[in-house]
């Protein structure tokens, strides 16, 4: 594509620059590694954790699976979303990317694809890993479906208030705190909807948890892509 | 400092003969509900400070959006003071239904869907004050408090339907109608709808002292400021 073609079609520039800030984000991921491993451990510890202090007996395993999952995703989700965010802050790279001649929402869809590009890889380790450890079987599309679409809703707003705790003076500490109370719809549909795809439920059952899976995620997606601008303002 | 305006003076004294008045017509007033007994007296103060919250809450929201348009200072102040004043109102209305709740469903606490999203609601108040300590530039302490204010308004109402969709048994006071609906008279719905009135006076009361407040604690910075330099 020439110059001119580009001018006239601004479109493609835009996904452009966003899988460009995505790949950056990936690629110094797989040379240092340290965000994925931290959340990988943390995750596997947690799954550990759980053994002793819930007994899962085969009993309890199959009602508390999907809230176990989800617990462990949503911490070691905050992991990954404060250091995503600190690299960026820490070593000036934000100022950088601010000075880039590209609407600002760019960077949040660039950082929020490679968050959940993260999130993802740690959800397709744990997975197995769980299902393995505790004799469950959770390869079930539907229940992958659900955790795709609740990442995508925690990540969309994880995104965006991890750029603003990472400004503050209490910095990472402040991200859970933030972030929890939010999340409350997701974790509620996504436990819900997952326990009906691993109980076998019918759908007039999972299909309201789906809905509001797909309306947090449209409405925090839109309202993030609209009010970015105004967190990272210099 | 400047006098507090006539009017506001008038709303102190007025706000303080309400609350009297309405505490009089719901412990003598009002008749003894048949079920429930004495304690549900403690519903039309209930009811009113809840109203009060939700009052707080959605101006909280419109004032985040105000000044995300306009940038104007005067929107985050009073943002703040409607968060602060429903943040005291929806805890005070959780410790009442709590003193209902133990005779009448025999526990302190369910997780009912009203309940539950007004202790949701109050966290996403604490981490919205937490989130404004942090921050010492005021302009960008005033735009990460829109957003913040923002977003939860917007998961606040999600919040409820998702925990709805679970089974409730909170009566249903307003738009219910069923087998749930509680049956009022009168008098109950008078002496409910009084301290309504009274505790919304008691809000813009409040709210008034509130943003007083926030411009001295403006003035205070600015003059510390010109201090330092």
């Amino acid at each position: 594509m020439n110059n001119k073609e580009k001018l006239n079609n601004p479109k493609s520039d835009y996904w452009k620059s966003v899988f460009a800030i995505t790949w950056k984000d990936l690629s110094s991921e797989l040379r240092s590694r340290e965000l994925l491993s931290s959340m990988l451990v943390f995750s596997l510890l947690v799954i550990v954790i759980y053994y002793f202090t819930l007994e899962l007996d085969i009993k309890t395993r199959s009602a508390i699976t999907a809230g176990a999952l989800w617990v462990t995703f949503s911490f070691s989700g905050t992991l990954g979303l404060n250091r995503s965010m600190a690299i960026e802050k820490d070593r000036g790279c934000l100022d950088g990317l601010l000075l880039a001649p590209v609407d600002r929402s760019v960077i949040y869809f660039g950082k929020a694809l490679s968050n959940l590009a993260f999130m993802l890889i740690v959800e397709i380790i744990v997975i197995p890993a769980y299902a393995m450890m505790y004799n469950i079987n959770l390869f079930i599309p539907g229940f992958l479906f659900v955790t795709l679409l609740g990442s995508i809703g925690y990540i969309a707003v994880g995104t965006l208030l991890s750029a603003m705790s990472i400004q503050t003076r209490t910095r990472d500490v402040l991200l859970p705190i933030l972030l929890f109370p939010l999340l409350i719809p997701v974790l509620i549909a996504a436990v819900k909807a997952s326990n009906g795809f691993l109980l076998s439920l019918t759908w007039t059952e999972i299909m309201p948890w789906l809905n509001i899976l797909f309306v947090y995620d449209v409405i925090f997606i839109s309202v993030s892509f609209m009010v970015f601008d105004s967190i990272v303002e210099e | 400092m400047a006098p507090q305006p006539k009017l506001l003076k008038f709303l102190n004294v007025l706000s303080v003969l309400l609350v009297a008045v309405g505490y009089y017509l719901s412990i003598f007033y009002a008749p003894t509900e048949k079920v429930m007994g004495n304690v549900q007296k403690v519903f039309y103060f209930h009811v009113a400070t809840a109203w009060v919250g939700m009052l707080g809450f959605i101006l909280a929201a419109a004032f985040a959006v105000f000044y995300l348009k306009s940038k104007d200072m005067k929107w985050d102040s009073y943002g703040l003071a409607a968060v602060e004043i429903s943040l005291v109102f929806f805890f005070i209305t959780i410790i009442l239904g709590s003193i209902w709740a133990r005779p009448a469903w025999g526990t302190w606490w369910t997780w009912e869907p009203r309940l539950t999203t007004a202790a949701i609601l109050e966290l996403i108040y604490l981490a919205y004050l937490l989130l404004r300590q942090g921050i010492e530039d005021p302009e960008q302490r005033a735009r990460f408090g829109a957003v913040y204010t923002l977003l939860g308004g917007l998961s606040v109402p999600l919040t409820l339907v998702s925990i709805r969709l679970f089974r409730t048994i909170h009566p249903v006071v307003v738009g219910g109608g069923g087998s749930e609906k509680m049956g009022m008279t009168d008098t109950m719905v008078f002496v409910m709808l009084y301290s309504i009135v009274a505790f919304s006076v008691v809000f813009v009361n409040l709210y008034w002292h509130r943003i007083r407040l926030g411009q001295y604690t403006e003035k205070i910075e600015q003059l510390k400021l010109r201090i330092n330099q």
